[in-house]
């Protein structure tokens, strides 16, 4: 892989959803639902000349011990919809959702991902996932019946199947030509047929062909499998190797499939999501750091998030004493329902002997540790600090840039974009104006076209 | 005083007509722009209109009310209407926005949180109108069912009128499931209490647990209860089955009568329908679809409604009565069909923007002369423009 000295950091914001590290509790926290919110964000993420706003996706409410969890920001806003409302009240910005292939069908994702790019002029970025549990299930027609082979599956047949909808269109077809009374030129724009195992469709698809073609495709998977199926195809990935090491490995390893897709290192970008805490100096980043650490996790949440690994009822646990004795239960039924880290603590019995050990070594009470595994900001420091680590982290090839998730909603991206932003212009590392109109200009990718 | 007459119009491509888009005013390169649709939106807000309701289905345009056709001469593609009215939802303030959405092909819960949330980015503004997908081309666009065919549908065929009925009660559950996703986070319901840590009070969330034949939804909703507590649900019907619909279902329908007498038959027929479903004391408002070609002269209206016939090959009809005159002559059948007991009018111009702007700066001031519509919004949510009240949660305690 040829090095590029002064790569282009690419910069993203993530609007903080439904996890601890969103700090509801701080009197700067706004509304995470109201409109109000998602036009500020956006507004100072293209005020940072920023390449897109990203979205996650959860489709029930996340539970607990069979409780609505209720520590955390509970709720958020229909994908699709949001980002159309913000195309009004932007330009350049890019928006990307994340839409998942398991409830979904994709004559319906194809042709709302046409329309955000159509009603965007070219911005739209799907974020595809596969939702892999039955309890999210319980909210759809299709219900929760996909095990997971057959859920990825779906996905790349999914996506292929949508990519083919949104080729079907080339381009040229409307020429609505007043005087000649010609719309089409062809009588047949949009037709597509396509029979697997999953989808047995055929028909004209109703979206012509938007701005960027198709979406920008983003595939935020970690796996092995998440992997090869992000190198054969997708633009860019979400990923959550934030610190150099990891970052790297990961960045050498992904960019080293593309070759046998017939893939250059520059068509699929590498974008680690990243939170930050910025202030004067170092000295005071530190200490704010610290206090929102305290902040994201309560005494609450350090039982709760503890339970999710015990799987059990710890409620009569003191946070701030010392680890429960007893052993996590170990089965098929985890306490923690819809949270990604039922996935995570695979082997529970292993992580509380690591944690307990953890604990005991540093003398930490329930909180402390529970701070010290969760919660970590990637960067710590005054502007200039952040800049640095930020420009080292992508000259290094540990990412081509980051996703910013700010701890307050909606204001948190104001301090980076005003701050840090000017630093990493200054070096020439960050655009200080947007010099294409699509995302794929801002992401550097070239432009697909019409298909031939 | 709340007013008494309401007045929508029905935005679609280049306006009614087939051959609307070639008319000098026309921008038949623009139907797939956001700056066409906030333009239109824009101008039917400064008529003072209640609403503005976006069409939609899930297959492209077609001469044939059946099946695909091969014209190249006619509007052919389109977007998805939710996010039409998202995408002008800022840039407007107070004009109801009520888009299209396709009950038999989607899924509710999707749905749910999409109209909530654009009742939030309108602040109150969003409807929806809810549209049996009954095409076997849609159908073959999704894959995952077959449909009864209704292709031969005469009244009297028990079975083609099963089939009917089939789509329609799944559209009332699905509407049910919508309404009690609506209502599945009761206002208030995030409390924020830093003292005890909790964002939520998971007292005020409620599963919606609904089992039908074609669906079960579990809820609560990801999205909190919107601004207006329940957005508006309206519904299109044309006979006995769709009106039970509207009468069950729907705070708004769309009809569409011959004459006014006809009106009062129909109306007759959704109030039954409205008080078998136990809702004879709730206000359901009917509108009167109308396709309307309006000029100052009728003249005028007449030829140009030739010259369209003309180039589109065929003369024109549709679902809904067909006026040409002037806005002062609509005026009174507006107040002839208002007389009659509908709510109002849905126009739908048969041209973009020239019938439009013939409602705006003509028929509506002419209504106003007359001191039959508004003079200025008179509130700020759809529902508060239809003298609807924001309704209580069914999940909360008394
Ligand atoms: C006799 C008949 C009556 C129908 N009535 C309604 C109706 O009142 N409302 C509705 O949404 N769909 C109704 N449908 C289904 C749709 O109208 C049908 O899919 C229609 O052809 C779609 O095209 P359109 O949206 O352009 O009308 C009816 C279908 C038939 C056959």
């Amino acid at each position: 892989m040829t090095k590029q000295v002064h790569k282009q950091v690419h910069l993203a914001a993530h609007f903080p959803g439904v996890n601890n590290t969103t700090v509801w509790s701080d009197p700067a926290a706004g509304s995470h639902i109201e409109f109000e919110s998602f036009r500020r964000f956006a507004q100072a993420a293209e005020r940072g000349k920023f390449d897109f706003m990203f979205l996650a996706e959860g489709l029930r409410l996340r539970e607990q011990n069979g409780a609505i969890y209720d520590l955390d920001v509970v709720g958020r806003p229909d994908t699709f919809t949001v980002l159309a409302a913000v195309a009004a009240v932007t330009e350049h910005l890019g928006l990307a959702g994340t839409i998942n292939s398991t409830f979904n069908e994709p004559y319906e994702v194809a042709r709302e991902f046409a329309t955000l790019d159509h009603l965007s002029g070219g911005r739209a970025a799907w974020n595809v996932v596969t939702s892999w549990d039955a309890f999210t299930g319980e909210n759809f027609r299709r219900g929760g019946f996909l095990p997971q082979d057959q859920r990825y599956e779906r996905a790349r047949t999914f996506l292929a199947t949508a990519m083919e909808l949104l080729d079907s269109w080339r381009g040229d077809e409307i020429v609505a030509d007043k005087e000649t009374g010609e719309f089409l030129r062809t009588p047949t724009p949009g037709r597509f047929a396509h029979s697997d195992a999953h989808f047995d469709i055929s028909g004209q698809f109703d979206v012509p062909r938007s701005p960027q073609g198709r979406p920008v495709v983003f595939q935020a998977g970690d796996s092995d499998e998440g992997r090869e199926f992000a190198a054969s195809g997708a633009d860019a990935i979400f990923s959550r190797h934030g610190t150099k090491e990891a970052g790297q490995a990961f960045y050498a390893d992904v960019k080293g499939r593309l070759a046998k897709y017939g893939r250059t290192p520059e068509e699929l970008l590498i974008l680690p999501a990243a939170t930050f805490v910025v202030a004067d100096t170092d000295a005071e980043a530190a200490e704010l750091a610290a206090e929102v650490r305290k902040q994201q996790v309560s005494g609450q949440t350090a039982l709760r998030k503890l339970e999710e690994v015990w799987n059990r009822d710890l409620s009569g646990y003191d946070p701030d004493g010392p680890l429960p004795e007893v052993d996590p239960l170990v089965g098929e039924n985890t306490v923690a329902k819809g949270r990604a880290s039922v996935r995570m603590n695979r082997d529970p019995l292993a992580v509380a002997v690591a944690w307990r050990e953890q604990a005991e070594a540093k003398g930490l009470s329930i909180r402390e540790l529970m701070i010290e595994v969760s919660s970590r900001q990637n960067f710590i420091g005054s502007p200039a600090t952040v800049a640095d680590q930020i420009d080292d982290l992508v000259q290094s090839d540990a990412s081509d840039g980051f996703i910013l998730v700010p701890h307050i909603t909606p204001g948190g991206l104001d301090v980076f974009v005003d701050t840090v932003v000017p630093l990493l212009q200054e070096r020439g590392v960050h655009r200080t104006d947007y010099t294409g109109t699509t995302l794929r200009d801002h992401l550097g990718l070239a432009p697909l076209g019409g298909t031939a | 005083m709340p007013t008494p007459l309401h007045l929508a119009v029905a935005l679609d491509g280049a306006g009614w007509h087939p051959a609307a888009w070639r008319e000098p005013d026309a921008r038949p390169t623009e139907l797939l722009t956001p700056g066409y649709w906030v333009d239109l939106v824009t101008e039917a807000e400064r008529g003072l209109l209640d609403l503005v309701t976006f069409e939609d289905a899930f297959a492209l345009q077609s001469g044939d009310r059946w099946a695909p056709d091969e014209r190249t001469d006619q509007v052919r593609g389109r977007l998805d209407a939710v996010q039409v009215a998202a995408r002008v939802a800022p840039l407007t303030r107070s004009i109801g926005l009520v888009p299209t959405a396709v009950v038999t092909h989607t899924e509710p819960f999707h749905l749910s949180k999409a109209i909530a949330t654009l009742d939030f980015v309108s602040t109150g503004r969003a409807g929806v109108r809810v549209r049996v997908g009954a095409l076997p081309a849609e159908a073959a666009h999704i894959g995952r069912r077959q449909l009864p065919d209704l292709r031969e549908l005469d009244p009297a065929d028990p079975v083609a009128q099963a089939g009917l009925r089939e789509l329609f009660d799944e559209a009332a559950d699905w509407v049910e499931v919508l309404r009690r996703l609506w209502d599945s986070w009761e206002d208030g319901a995030e409390v924020r209490d830093v003292a005890t840590g909790r964002f939520v009070d998971v007292g005020k969330l409620h599963y919606v647990d609904f089992a039908g034949p074609h669906f079960s939804v579990r809820g609560p909703s990801i999205t909190p209860r919107p601004p207006q507590g329940q957005p508006l649900v309206a519904a299109l019907a044309h006979q006995a089955v769709p009106y039970e619909l509207v009468g069950r279902s729907a705070d708004l329908g769309f009809v569409t009568p011959t004459d006014a007498a006809d009106a009062a038959r129909i109306l007759a027929e959704i109030r039954t329908a409205q008080a078998a479903a136990g809702r004879a004391e709730e206000t359901v408002h009917v509108l009167g679809d109308l396709v309307v070609f309006l000029d100052e002269d009728e003249a005028t209206a007449r030829s140009r409604k030739d010259r369209l016939d003309e180039r589109a090959g065929s003369e024109y009809t549709s679902d809904a009565a067909v006026f040409v005159g002037t806005p002062s002559g609509l005026a009174d059948l507006v107040a002839d069909w208002t007389q009659a007991g509908l709510s109002g009018l849905r126009l739908r111009p048969a041209t973009l923007p020239h019938d439009l702007r013939q409602v705006t700066t003509a028929l509506v001031p002419e209504l106003q002369r007359r001191g039959l519509f508004r003079t200025a919004y008179e509130a700020s949510t759809l529902r508060g423009l239809l003298g609807l009240p924001r309704p209580a949660n069914r999940y909360a305690a008394v």
